[in-house]
């Protein structure tokens, strides 16, 4: 009863801070202006630092795409091709083969990956897609792929180290991910204080990150969406993000397990069901796949009309296989710290198939359902969810309804899963603590309502610049550490040979 | 080699006769007891991150509350019928934590009530007999 209370006042006192705040963010030249203001002159500079881009054949890349790219295919080479040699070892350890029947309660390897999944699929997948194909045209899909697939040796490293680094704490609960591996990692090579600057830079954006792209984003979209479909909220955005962050509050302040236990069951549906509808129109069109299949390879080698030529679809796909896969950013580390696992490298091998997943599967079926439909070459220059909508409506016309409500549930499942990233870092820097953690929160759902109520371009380009900034610490801190894993790997790999690693399916 | 028997309990008056009835037996058989209770728990549900880093506290909580509420006042209560007896606590599907824990214990027989306490953790009902029916390789006795 006592805990009920509790709930019940930090929601109440939730209300309070939003209410007078959201009223202000309507009003014209209010809070909406002042944090564009602040956002767009002390941070302008941040944010064209870190999407610093060189021109190429007439299309701009930004460096920070490069950096990302060309760490995922160094950790593939340097780690064996890990992501080919070593994906039937994933499986066998979601199904459960390695897995000890007296740990059962445990979070299982199929619970950690689901979580982790849970905060990357999302707009990318649905919207981001579209962005490359109207952008780079149906070859961009090619080069999706490619990234990630690279993408899996960066995701297989940073979780390995999640879990090696992570601190243990004495009442059972377990914190890590990259400030841990970071800060721990380097101080063994003897670099301590180059590995807390390092740890500290990743908290710090990875803040900024859970503020921006893992909320404020995510509830600017969701919000879009939902009144662009259904007519609702069109004027009243605060009142969308006022509702939206109580519902987030409850799970994330309150513990409210019910709201989580429905999305936990309604978002994997919402997957599937996407997913499903997707294959039912590939199904359908089944003769046409070779030809799509043409379609994109040739569009990848040897565009025709495209801006830039290969290097500018190439570029494309590159750009959103990041944004939408996070390999290298170091989100998924973080995720994957929670498992209690006496093996960090398992952690790694099931960690390698969320690029997989994410982009070469869920991806790879919005580009087809694109390009087979012939959306992608539309006259009306739909672009992002609108292109991908108009696709599935071209068969399904009920579909625009099933996508809004799953772009509702992707945003908040998104935000659940930033929250925790975002509290992890917080409490790295100001230490673990009830109080601490509860400004965080709050904090966080102050933004649910700032990124609902009003269009803040410059704020959304400063919160995709955290997400991107978190991969200077982390993938200079992959470099430096994979040394590590790659004996971890091979001593891991030779004791499964063994048998010391036993098998109990 | 003795005999043993396994008896699924779930703190239910029904498992509390078919705790009776495995005693019988065992008397007759002059076998050993295996009290198995099982914490209905899926490795394939999904949880937001908070909850998997809070897991591994919520699971000893779990075990530890089994056997202090359940298994170890049964386990005490029984002690005067002079019979080799031990607890078992798991986290699984009832059923399949049922067959794999008389595996391991190389049971030759498993005993359950009909129908159990019917709480979030702790159920043994209707669909749990059948499954263990479909699964066993060993006899099962129901006890009504």
């Amino acid at each position: 009863m006592k805990k009920k209370s509790v709930v019940i006042c930090s929601l109440v006192l939730l209300l309070f801070v939003l209410i007078p705040m959201a009223a202000f963010a309507q009003e014209p030249g209010g809070i909406d202006q002042a944090v564009n203001k602040i956002f767009g002159t002390a941070l302008g500079p941040f944010v064209s630092f870190i999407f610093y881009s060189v021109t190429i054949n007439g299309v701009s890349f930004p460096l920070i795409v490069a950096w990302l790219i060309i760490c995922a295919i160094v950790l593939t080479f340097y780690m064996g091709f890990v992501q080919f040699t070593g994906i039937k070892h994933s499986i066998d350890l979601l199904r459960g083969v390695y897995s000890n029947p007296e740990d059962a309660g445990e979070v299982s390897h199929f619970q950690a990956l689901a979580t982790a999944l849970s905060g990357t699929v999302g707009l990318g997948n649905i919207a981001g897609v579209a962005v490359a194909v109207s952008l780079g045209g149906p070859g961009a899909t090619f080069w999706m792929i490619v990234a990630g697939l690279c993408g899996m040796a960066a995701k297989f490293t940073e979780c390995t180290l999640g879990v090696k680094y992570r601190e243990e704490f004495p009442d059972g609960h377990i914190s890590g991910g990259p400030m841990y591996y970071l800060s721990k990692g380097l101080a063994e090579q003897g670099k301590p204080k180059l590995g807390r600057v390092l740890a500290i830079m990743f908290s710090v954006m990875c803040i900024f990150g859970s503020f921006g792209g893992g909320n404020m984003f995510q509830g600017n979209q969701a919000h879009q969406m939902i009144a662009n479909t259904f007519g609702i909220f069109t004027e009243t955005g605060w009142l969308f993000g006022i509702i939206l962050a109580v519902i987030v509050g409850a799970v994330i302040i309150g513990g409210i397990k019910s709201i989580a236990k429905v999305t936990e069951k309604i978002v994997p549906l919402m997957a599937i069901l996407y997913v499903g509808t997707a294959l039912i129109i590939l199904l359908a069109n089944f003769s046409k796949i070779p030809w799509a299949f043409g379609v994109v390879m040739q569009g990848a080698f040897s565009p025709e009309a495209i801006g830039g030529g290969v290097v500018g679809v190439l570029i494309q796909g590159l750009k959103r296989a990041a944004f939408s896969n996070e390999a290298g950013v170091g989100s998924a580390a973080i995720a994957h710290s929670a498992v209690r696992t006496s093996e960090p490298l398992t952690e790694g091998y099931v960690a390698l198939l969320e690029p997989f997943i994410d982009t070469v599967v869920i991806c790879t079926m919005t580009a087809l359902v694109i390009v087979i439909t012939g959306a992608y070459a539309n006259a009306e220059g739909l672009s992002g969810v609108a292109l991908t909508a108009s696709a599935f409506q071209s068969v399904f016309p009920w579909f625009g309804v099933v996508l809004a409500v799953a772009v509702l549930l992707f945003a908040f499942s998104t935000m659940i899963s930033w929250s925790y990233y975002g509290l992890k870092s917080w409490t790295y820097l100001f230490g673990e603590s009830k109080a601490s953690e509860l400004i965080f929160k709050l904090i966080f759902c102050i933004f649910v309502v700032i990124g609902c109520s009003a269009s803040l371009g410059p704020v959304i380009d400063f919160s995709d610049a955290a997400i991107f900034a978190m991969s200077i610490a982390n993938v200079l801190g992959l470099y430096l550490l994979m040394g590590s894993v790659k004996a971890d790997m091979k001593d891991y790999q030779s004791r499964i040979a063994s048998g010391e690693i036993k098998k109990y399916k | 080699m003795t005999d043993t028997i396994l008896v699924g309990i779930d703190g239910s008056p029904d498992s509390r006769r078919a705790v009776e009835y495995g005693i019988t037996m065992a008397k007759k058989d002059k076998a050993s007891l295996v009290l198995a209770f099982v914490i209905e728990w899926s490795e394939y549900s999904f949880n937001t991150p908070e909850e998997n880093e809070q897991r591994h506290k919520r699971r000893e909580e779990e075990i530890k509350t089994v056997k202090e509420r359940v298994l170890d006042p049964m386990l005490e209560s029984l002690a005067p019928e002079d019979i080799e007896m031990k607890g078992v606590v798991r986290h699984g599907q009832v059923a399949a934590a049922l067959i794999q824990i008389a595996r391991e214990q190389d049971a030759n027989q498993i005993v359950v009530g009909r129908i159990g306490q019917k709480t979030i953790s702790t159920v043994i009902f209707g669909s749990v007999v059948t499954k263990l029916i479909q699964l066993t390789h060993i006899p099962v006795t129901i006890v009504p």
